[in-house]
């Protein structure tokens, strides 16, 4: 059995930046495996720029930002093995995969680092009613149709969602020569980036619908119209308020979910919240040596943040190699008051370097708020903060010496909003 | 011209094929659709009924039991998945508890193996799960479930291997008798002779009826809505569970299905088209109230997909399978509601029977090719695996990594003996785009393969039916298919 010093499961920005991490740290006997032809991942049909603003102070497109970190794997000579799937994983570090050319075969690590990605939510999740026609697609579906195989989707399209990928693809598709009819977001509010609603709706005279949504789909081959009804607090239909739109394609942009079916397989805690692995401040999940980073453990906005955080994963994958870990306990963080989620879940502050950096979601947008981060009652730091939006991940950085001034096993992040 | 012509390709045409082709007849089978499975077949519970729900001593009743055990021989013949975890029909309260006793001495009278009334404890004991109102069952041991378009698929396979012709995309359109012989016309202008026509068209049997002449089918079609959940679901339930039936039918059911998935309805709502197969607001919040009341904790959350199904049902308590009262050597397999899909296997023999009986000669083949196998990579051994994947690598790349399916797989659905035609073809034969991405992941690739193979041009690939493409065109600078 082939045994390396780290395996890093997917090939996309999350694996490319951690395996090129930690050979920086000083691992050498690295695997990449990727289950697509090649090396990128999602990035390869985001065409669109806008990739790298912060990392590479750059507008990149996707493949652009893939290049950069592919390359590097290439110059450290890095071992991929591409067109080949990771079936299963146990705690133990056994990894199963199976591939045309090397078939079935397990591997060993002395770390692994999972980098996954995530999956598209779908109609079904959302129980859309009417008929099953053709010509209903999640955006990032119709995103590789048209930007990898040269297809277009279809001539009038509704936008289901306005996150970035409905956004974007409302665009691609007007370019494509489509007429693009509306986007509809459940939410009052888009969780999209401002500037995709700027260039991707507005720029294009795209109408936005917020607090609708599609209650019904007709068609019988393919797609013959959407009817769309305007929704109250508790995001339920009002009935009276519905309107058809007539269109021969639904695109649907309504939630992206990490994809842990490995990790799960493996019995790694998963936390309801991200759906995403339980980490540590390393990036460590509840599996020793298991490291996890990407979209894999939360829902990324910016590509910049993943590259980021998987390369804290690539260090601390490299510190584990090395035997620097020590059994710490750890503190549990816990999401306050219109705080979704935080990444990491649990800080182990005697193995944290000098700062910790956290990220959160907001679930309600606020002009002007301070986060807050309490111990019991005891407020430990805040933060002034402008323009939150859920659409747009926080974060915040605790140093060591604050983290192990908290007394008791929790500490909790809370937005509180600041009135004008 | 052809000793007998089946028309429909559902599961009771499959079947009734598949049982006429033991015999020295040319056998045709005309199915409107470009598929087989594609009405009610595909779209039901997936539940081979013990056979306690038909009157005493009925037709129907014999043919249920009967079916559920051909049934069972059969799916281990044909490479079919088919698990026997037994059913409960739920009580809530005094009354529906008479009712599942009924039911118990139905199946009794019937002999149905192992059937029993437990009472609350036993409910709660052997099925967890169940609300704590409920205060007792009928406990089925032979009720089973069943991948409904595989067995169809397998039995129309089976059919064709030993003979029978079958003609995709051939809707009737007229059927005329002259000197004892039926003339049939489908819409794109074919034209084909019988001696006998078995009329096996779900819900349109009662238009195929009076076609030729016979007006004396009624049917009464009735949707059922549906939820697939996700296989988070999958062991929410360890058996079929039933509530108990009203006037309307069996009621709503939580099952697991073969496939590990969790499926929850149906409903059932008389509709006015019969081709409308559309889930709605209502129907879908009756299911779910219906499956809580059962099941308190199913989680819709996980739900990956809602269709509907369209029952060919009548007035009448029974199926009508009998020659045409009013066209001699034209026979209906018609009516065919629940428990259609459990009884298929007898009322292929029923057929048999009633053609033997007006007079056709039904001598046995020599040879009979009894079953087949289907490669699913998912289910097999690393050895097994590595063998494949060293005679073909198609075998070792994932193409669907919800569902585990290869490019080995999916080429194979292609050729096959009826070979798949569209994306949900594919899916049917594969489970590739089954799993809870929906096909997000696989179907641009899969798509890709099949223009690759077939040699059609991607825009000309269709999602299920007829005109049906998915792709509208290229884009401007083309791309990879």
């Amino acid at each position: 059995m082939t045994v390396y010093d780290l395996i890093v499961i997917g090939g996309g920005p999350a694996g490319l930046a951690a395996a090129v991490k930690a050979y920086d740290c000083g691992v050498k006997n690295i695997l990449i495996i990727e289950r697509d032809k090649t090396l990128g991942g999602i990035l390869n049909q985001c065409i669109h720029n806008g990739f790298g603003l912060h990392r590479f102070k750059s507008e990149l497109t996707g493949p652009e930002y893939a290049e950069r970190f592919i390359n590097m794997v290439k110059e450290q000579k890095i071992q991929i093995m591409t067109d080949t799937m990771v079936l299963s994983l146990t705690k133990q570090h056994d990894v199963y995969v199976m591939g045309p050319a090397c078939g079935c075969r397990t591997f060993k690590a002395k770390a692994i680092i999972l980098a996954m990605g995530c999956r598209e939510r779908t109609r079904g999740a959302i129980a859309i009613p009417g008929q099953r026609p053709a010509g209903i697609f999640t955006a990032g579906t119709a995103q590789r149709y048209i930007n990898i195989e040269g297809c277009q989707v279809g001539r009038r399209a509704v936008i289901l969602g306005s996150g970035d990928i409905g956004l974007i693809m409302a665009r691609r598709l007007t370019l494509e020569g489509a007429k693009v009819l509306a986007c509809i977001e459940l939410m009052p509010y888009s969780s999209g980036l401002n500037r995709n609603i700027v260039q991707c709706l507005n720029d294009f005279g795209i109408p936005l619908y917020l607090s609708h949504t599609v209650v019904d789909i007709q068609g019988d081959v393919r797609v013959e119209k959407v009817r769309v009804a305007k929704v109250d607090e508790n995001r339920q239909p009002i009935i009276g308020t519905e309107f058809d739109l007539d269109c021969d394609t639904l695109l649907l942009s309504v939630g992206l979910i990490p994809e842990n079916e490995l990790t799960r397989n493996a019995g790694i805690e998963m936390d309801r919240r991200t759906n995403g692995a339980f980490v540590y401040e390393n990036m460590e999940t509840s599996a020793k040596g298991i490291f996890a980073c990407g979209n894999a453990v939360h829902v990324h906005d910016l590509v910049d943040y993943v590259s980021e955080e998987s390369e804290r994963a690539g260090a601390a994958a490299a510190a584990y190699i090395a035997g620097g870990q020590k059994n710490e306990t750890a503190l549990r963080l816990q999401n306050g008051e219109y705080v979704t989620y935080t990444v990491p879940q649990y800080i182990r502050p005697g193995n944290a370097g000098k700062f910790v950096k956290i990220f959160f979601r907001a679930n309600k947008s606020m002009e002007k708020a301070v986060v807050k981060v309490a111990d019991g009652s005891n407020i430990l730091a805040q933060f002034n903060r402008e323009y939150i939006a859920p659409g747009e991940m926080q974060s915040i950085i605790l140093t060591k010496q604050l983290l192990e001034k908290a007394s008791g096993d929790t500490v909790t992040v809370t937005l509180e909003e600041v009135p004008d | 011209m052809y000793d007998i012509i089946i028309i429909g390709c559902g599961v009771i045409g499959a079947a009734a094929a598949r049982e006429f082709s033991k015999y020295d007849l040319s056998v045709a089978v005309l199915e409107a659709q470009n598929d087989v499975a594609m009405g009610a077949s595909k779209a039901n519970s997936a539940i081979i009924h013990a056979g306690y729900d038909p009157k005493a001593g009925s037709a129907m009743a014999g043919l249920n039991i009967l079916g559920n055990k051909l049934t069972a021989e059969l799916c281990e013949t044909l490479d079919v998945p088919f698990r026997r975890i037994g059913s409960l029909v739920l009580a809530f309260d005094n009354f529906e508890l008479e009712i599942v006793k009924n039911l118990y001495a139905k199946g009794v009278s019937g002999n149905i193996e192992g059937i029993a009334v437990w009472d609350k404890a036993t409910c709660l004991a052997e099925e967890p799960g169940l609300s704590k109102d409920v205060v007792g069952a009928l406990y089925a041991p032979t009720a089973g479930i069943i991948s409904p378009w595989e067995f169809t698929l397998a039995l129309a396979e089976s059919a064709v291997i030993n003979g029978t012709q079958l003609y995709l995309n051939a809707e009737v359109s007229s059927i005329v008798k002259t000197g004892g012989v039926f003339i049939i016309k489908t819409k794109d202008g074919r034209q084909f002779e019988a001696v006998n026509i078995i009329n096996a068209a779900g819900t349109h049997c009662d238009e195929i009826a009076s076609l030729a002449g016979d007006d004396t089918v009624k049917l009464v079609p009735t949707k059922g809505e549906y939820y697939l959940l996700d296989k988070s679901e999958g062991a929410r339930v360890k058996h079929i569970v039933f509530q108990c039936p009203t006037k309307l039918g069996k009621g709503t059911l939580i099952a697991p299905t073969v496939h590990g998935n969790l499926i929850v309805g149906p409903n059932a709502e008389k509709v006015t088209q019969k081709d409308d197969m559309s889930t709605t607001a209502e129907g879908l919040a009756f299911v779910m109230r219906a499956a809580q009341r059962a099941v308190p904790a199913v989680n819709f959350r996980d739900n990956i997909r809602n269709f509907a199904g369209v029952r060919a049902n009548m007035e009448s308590d029974e199926f009508i399978i009998s020659e045409s009262a009013v066209v001699k050597n034209f026979f209906h397999l018609a009516g065919i509601k629940s428990p259609g899909l459990s009884s298929a296997a007898a009322i292929a023999l029923e057929a048999v029977e009633l053609v033997r009986a007006a007079g056709t000669l039904m001598i046995p083949k020599n040879h009979f090719a009894e079953g087949r196998k289907v490669v699913r990579m998912k289910k097999l051994s690393e050895d097994e695996k590595n063998r494949l994947i060293k005679k073909d690598p198609r075998y070792g790349r994932v193409i669907c990594r919800c569902e585990t399916v290869t490019e080995g797989e999916i080429v194979e659905s292609l050729h096959g003996v009826i070979p798949a035609c569209s994306l949900d073809g594919v899916k049917r034969r594969t489970t590739a785009g089954m799993g809870r991405c929906q096909g997000g992941f696989c179907s641009g690739r899969i798509v890709s393969l099949i223009s690759k193979e077939l040699h059609i041009p991607a825009e000309d690939i269709v999602q299920d039916k007829c005109g049906s493409m998915i792709l509208t065109g290229r884009t401007k600078t083309g791309g990879s298919i």
